[in-house]
């Protein structure tokens, strides 16, 4: 006997609209959406995951592209970050076209989509700070047509999850046209997974400064106090310019509420951080003081 | 005459003329299998297949320590699709083997030593088929204590009934209350490199009619492969056979015995061929790693910086089974104080097991660890002597005819100082100030965080040396045999290409011996004589000699014929592009007529001058010959986040001779981008014995961005008057050297003391500024 036949035959199906993917996905609960597989594949060839049927998004050209949509631009998930990466884009959404350059080399960034990105929800996704920064809103395509919107942030730290037959179809991000920056820190010179990545957008007409911090957590942290307490001190009529000072102490105020200072023991000791730890909270700082500079300059 | 006045109307014809081939010694001749590796057509062992071919799985421990309790395989046999599962019961010859000691079991069987280690093997007709059946065999483990810290090895419980320690050398040189007026110390630790060599380990075996078997993998040493596996099988060696299929590119022992003695016992026990292609993973677990090293050292010098007197304590984890930890420990304590004149040495070198990966052969095993360790120390002393770091280093270099802590006197060419000062001297590379900003290549790459205002920029210097072929009295002999028909020459020798360019070196030498162009180099099989591992360089020296020998006696037969009938010697004549001349031009004829339709053999063997095993006080002429390299590197450090990007290595060598000038600078400028891996981001971590991430993600080796500008400064040609063509190993030193030289740089950069292997970036951050 011989046991090549079952492991042979594995449905494929490539639908092109978005609804015929989710009619696929209803059609086969067991099946598994697949769109750059940069993630999804690895798992699959190292035998960790035996999808009993896949549903490729690659044909769905709707998702593919972007468009305006009040003051917003409406991302399709599909978007590859080799795509997110090309000027026309960097003009449009400037942190995301880094985050996007970033991350790692020209095979995965051809290959590895936006939506992708935000389903793994890998603690080291270059995208999800710059999302979470954004305060992006995702368009999430259901069963009949349906339509619900869910905050990314939501959606990464568990608050809300896809259900069944659902995929990620669109992603909303204000179109704030002001600098934004994206710094990574990284092992090598080469491409390489964030140790801690900094997104830092400005948003002109609220007269606000959002800031994210990824991978150093499962999901992108927002130092909502700091972000307040440096938005004060820009002189947003006078070329927001900004004293350095306060950038150090910006970089420092967003390490210290993403990386705190150990909680007390009862007898009043405090143990100090361990020393990979602090370096993490020091390159935090720097990471978050460059980023924030060089969005004022 | 007329023949050649004839040729050379023909070129002066045939405008343009025909770029001439490269050819014979010193000629950039290509590599012939170039073509096949960039186009993807290279025959590599995971490519191979045999009709009606089962694959197999290993079933690898799980646990770093463990006592097995139970192996219950028989949900695995009672899968569909399974057609053998093997295990320590089953394996019908020797129970251990390993080089130099046979410690190491084929299965575990009572306990398991590290993670990873082989249990159980299973055939079947699927690879995922066999790898669920290997998932389903049921060990029942009773989980011990893992011994990961060296230090505690001593002390700790044996791991195996030879007991922990593998090996222990005390070297004594010189007297020991010498002291110097100056006195450094350090403490330095160096990580666990993983040789990752590029294409899947793989292998086929295929069983034979006659009961035995035969294996095709990418062995580098395929006769001691040969040797283990019959042990292991039971059955004579000449009824074991290993064809060398395409080797991808070795730095190191390429051969896991851990899955390829299970191939050939569960192809003898089904009688049908089978294939087993290991995964990156299985391949972190299983094959040897680089010692991670813990090393004391304290350097006593006089007010001028002159070495007085070195002691040092070197420890290596060798993980749990011996394997050729005792040779690392030889270099290590041999070349413990590096290429310097030191009288007084007094050294204590361990080799302990523990249950961390196992440790073996990569290439610079052992003289790369102490060099970062010694070359930090004489950064150290510049500093304190505040003395110019390359000054203090020349005052203390070694040349021929000084001696060796071992007591072993240098006979070869020693061009240290020459080799420092041509990197001193060379050119510092130009900072970036003339292209705009956002073109720089900051620390962190070109889409990452660096900052020119964090940016500093380090230059530092290393000094390296590692000794070639085996030592202390290791049997390094090779043989060859070429054969000549109808003006083709043919080489048969068991030197395995791993990379190192043995097969265009075997061209270029019969080439330039017989004045043949085409010469062709048969693969590789154990039905060939021996020619020994694949490793320091060994057959750029024994194999190349016993070719070249071999080739002579060619010659000797093609020409004797001819200087008989002529009343002249056969060192007279001369063979050029494939024309037998006498001196006096008298003579004048083809090789091809010459050979009258014969067919002519030689076989000859190549033995380096023999080396004595270190005494009692770690004393004796151990190596054969030395290499020597020196390095200046320049880095830029960002030095809030730790960054650290190697600009430019700057890099001196001593060759002896140069023999194929672009595959030596291949060579180099590998052995370099090795070395930026073990300074910079190369440490295969564990957690209690376990190895965290066994993935290229988590390992993270060097990109095309990471390796430098590598400028090959200097290449000191002096002929190693025992080595066949004077040349000596080109591709360990640079490895030795590169780490030491970037640690130094960014020691300059940040005057941090820089005293673990990788630089961790915490280790090059700079808080008070």
């Amino acid at each position: 006997m011989t046991t090549h036949a079952p492991q042979a035959a594995q449905a494929v199906t490539l639908p092109t609209t978005l609804d015929e993917a989710v009619a696929a996905l209803t059609a086969v609960p067991t099946a598994v959406p697949v769109a750059g597989g940069t993630d999804l594949m690895a798992a699959v060839n190292s035998g960790q995951l035996r999808p009993a049927a896949l549903v490729g998004l690659g044909r769905i050209s709707e998702i593919r592209g972007w468009q305006y949509q009040d003051g917003h631009a409406l991302l399709g998930a599909g978007l590859t970050h080799a795509r997110m990466g090309r000027p026309d884009f960097a003009a449009l959404i400037p942190a995301l076209a880094a985050a996007a350059r970033a991350a790692g080399p020209p095979q995965i960034r051809n290959a590895g989509t936006l939506g992708g990105n935000i389903a793994s929800a890998a603690p080291t996704g270059d995208a999800l700070p710059v999302l979470a920064a954004l305060e992006a809103t995702l368009i999430i395509a259901g069963p009949g047509g349906a339509r619900r919107e869910i905050p990314v942030s939501h959606l990464l730290a568990g608050v809300e999850m896809l259900r069944g037959g659902e995929l990620i179809g669109y992603v909303r991000v204000p179109l704030l046209h002001a600098p934004q920056v994206f710094l990574k820190a990284t092992g090598r010179t080469g491409p390489g997974r964030a140790v801690a990545s900094v997104a830092v957008v400005l948003d002109p007409a609220r007269r606000g400064v959002r800031c994210a911090v990824g991978a150093i957590a499962p999901m992108p942290l927002r130092p909502l106090d700091a972000e307040q307490w440096v938005a004060r001190l820009i002189d947003w009529d006078n070329n927001r310019t900004i004293v350095p000072e306060a950038l150090a102490a910006f970089g420092e105020y967003v390490a210290a509420a993403c990386i705190p200072d150990p909680v007390p023991e009862a007898d009043g000791t405090v143990q100090p951080l361990p020393p990979a730890v602090l370096h993490l909270r020091r390159t935090v700082a720097a990471l978050a003081r460059r980023a924030l500079g060089r969005a004022l300059s | 005459m007329s023949n050649e006045a004839a040729t050379a109307t023909t070129t002066a014809e045939a405008a343009p003329a025909p770029e001439p081939l490269p050819h014979g010694l010193g000629a950039s001749l290509p590599a012939a299998d170039a073509r096949a590796k960039t186009e993807g057509t290279f025959p590599y062992a995971a490519d191979l297949w045999a009709e009606g071919l089962l694959w197999a799985a290993v079933l690898r421990s799980p646990h770093p320590h463990a006592r097995i309790v139970d192996i219950d395989t028989s949900h695995a046999r009672d899968m569909p699709g399974v057609r053998a599962v093997v295990t320590h019961e089953d394996v019908p010859g020797a129970a251990h083997h390993g080089r130099g000691k046979a410690d190491r079991p084929v299965f575990a069987s009572e306990v398991v030593r590290h993670h990873g280690e082989p249990i159980a093997a299973v055939a079947a007709d699927h690879p995922d088929t066999a790898r669920m059946a290997a998932a389903a065999i049921m060990v029942e483990y009773e989980v011990l204590e893992p011994v990961t810290d060296p230090e505690q090895a001593f002390e700790a419980e044996p791991l195996h009934p030879d007991g922990n320690l593998i090996r222990h050398i005390p070297l004594r040189h010189g007297d020991p209350d010498a002291a110097g007026e100056i006195v450094v110390e350090g403490l330095y630790r160096i990580g666990r490199q993983d040789p990752a060599p590029i294409g899947a380990e793989a292998g086929l075996a295929v069983p034979r009619p006659d009961g035995g078997v035969e294996l095709y993998l990418a062995s580098t040493d395929p006769h001691t492969d040969r040797d283990t596996a019959a042990a292991c099988y039971g059955l004579e060696p000449e009824r074991v056979k290993i064809v060398v299929t395409g080797v991808p590119g070795a730095t190191a022992d390429r051969e896991d015995q851990g899955f390829q003695l299970p191939l050939g016992l569960l192809a003898l026990k089904t009688q049908c061929p089978v294939k087993l292609t290991a995964t990156r993973e299985e391949s972190f677990l299983g094959h040897a790693h680089r010692h991670p090293t813990l090393l004391r050292y304290r350097h006593h010098a006089d007010a001028e910086g002159r070495l007085v007197k070195v002691e040092a304590q070197i420890l290596l984890d060798a993980g749990a089974y011996a394997d050729t930890s005792s040779e690392a420990l030889a270099a290590a304590v041999g070349f413990a104080c590096g290429p310097y004149v030191v009288p007084n040495a007094f050294i204590e070198g361990w080799a302990v097991r523990t249950n961390n990966p196992p440790s073996g052969h990569v290439r610079g095993e052992g003289a790369m660890q102490v060099c970062a360790a010694y070359e930090a120390q004489m950064d150290k002393l510049a500093k304190k002597l505040g003395v110019d770091p390359a000054e203090l280093r020349l005052r203390n270099a070694m040349a021929t005819g000084d001696v060796l802590p071992t007591g072993q006197t240098v006979t070869c060419p020693a061009p240290v100082a020459e080799l420092l000062q041509a990197v001193r001297d060379f050119p510092l590379p130009a900072l970036p100030k003339d292209t705009p900003e956002d073109e720089w290549l900051l620390p962190g790459g070109p889409e990452g965080a660096g900052e020119p205002g964090a940016v500093r920029r380090g230059v530092g210097y290393g000094l390296g040396m590692v000794h070639m072929l085996g030592a202390e009295g290791a049997d390094e002999v090779s043989t060859a045999t070429v054969k000549v028909q109808d003006g083709v020459a043919t080489v048969l020798c068991a030197a395995v290409e791993t990379g190192q360019g043995f097969t265009t070196l075997a061209r270029q030498i019969v080439q330039e011996t017989l004045g043949i162009d085409e010469v062709h180099v048969a693969p590789v099989d154990t039905d060939q004589p021996p020619a020994g591992a694949g490793n320091r360089s060994r057959h750029t020296w024994v194999s190349g000699g016993a070719v070249e020998r071999a080739a002579k006696m060619v010659r000797t037969q093609l020409l004797q014929p001819l200087a008989h009938k002529f009343g002249m010697s056969t060192e007279l004549l001369q063979i050029t592009d494939g024309k037998i001349t006498s001196y006096d031009g008298v003579l004048s004829t083809t090789v091809t007529e010459a050979m009258d339709g014969k067919e002519l053999w030689a076989t000859a063997q190549c033995r380096p001058h023999p080396t004595e095993p270190l005494g009692e006080h770690g004393q004796g002429d151990a190596f054969v010959g030395m290499a020597f390299c020196a390095i200046r590197a320049v880095v830029d450090v960002d030095i809030e986040l730790g960054s650290v990007r190697v600009v430019e290595l700057a890099l001196a060598q001593d060759v002896g001779r140069v023999l194929n000038p672009a595959q030596l600078a291949a060579r180099v400028e590998a052995g370099a981008t090795q070395g930026v891996g073990i300074a910079l981001t190369e440490n295969l971590r564990t957690a209690r014995g376990l190895i965290r991430h066994p993935d290229l993600t988590g390992y993270a080796l060097p990109t095309a961005l990471d390796a430098p500008d590598i400028r090959i400064v200097k290449l000191v040609e002096e002929r190693d008057v025992v080595a066949p063509f004077g040349a000596k190993a080109v591709s360990a030193v640079p490895v030795v050297t590169t780490p030491a030289a970037i640690a130094s740089a960014v020691r300059a950069a940040t005057g941090r003391p820089v005293n673990r292997l990788p630089i961790r970036p915490q280790a090059a951050v700079v808080t008070d500024r």
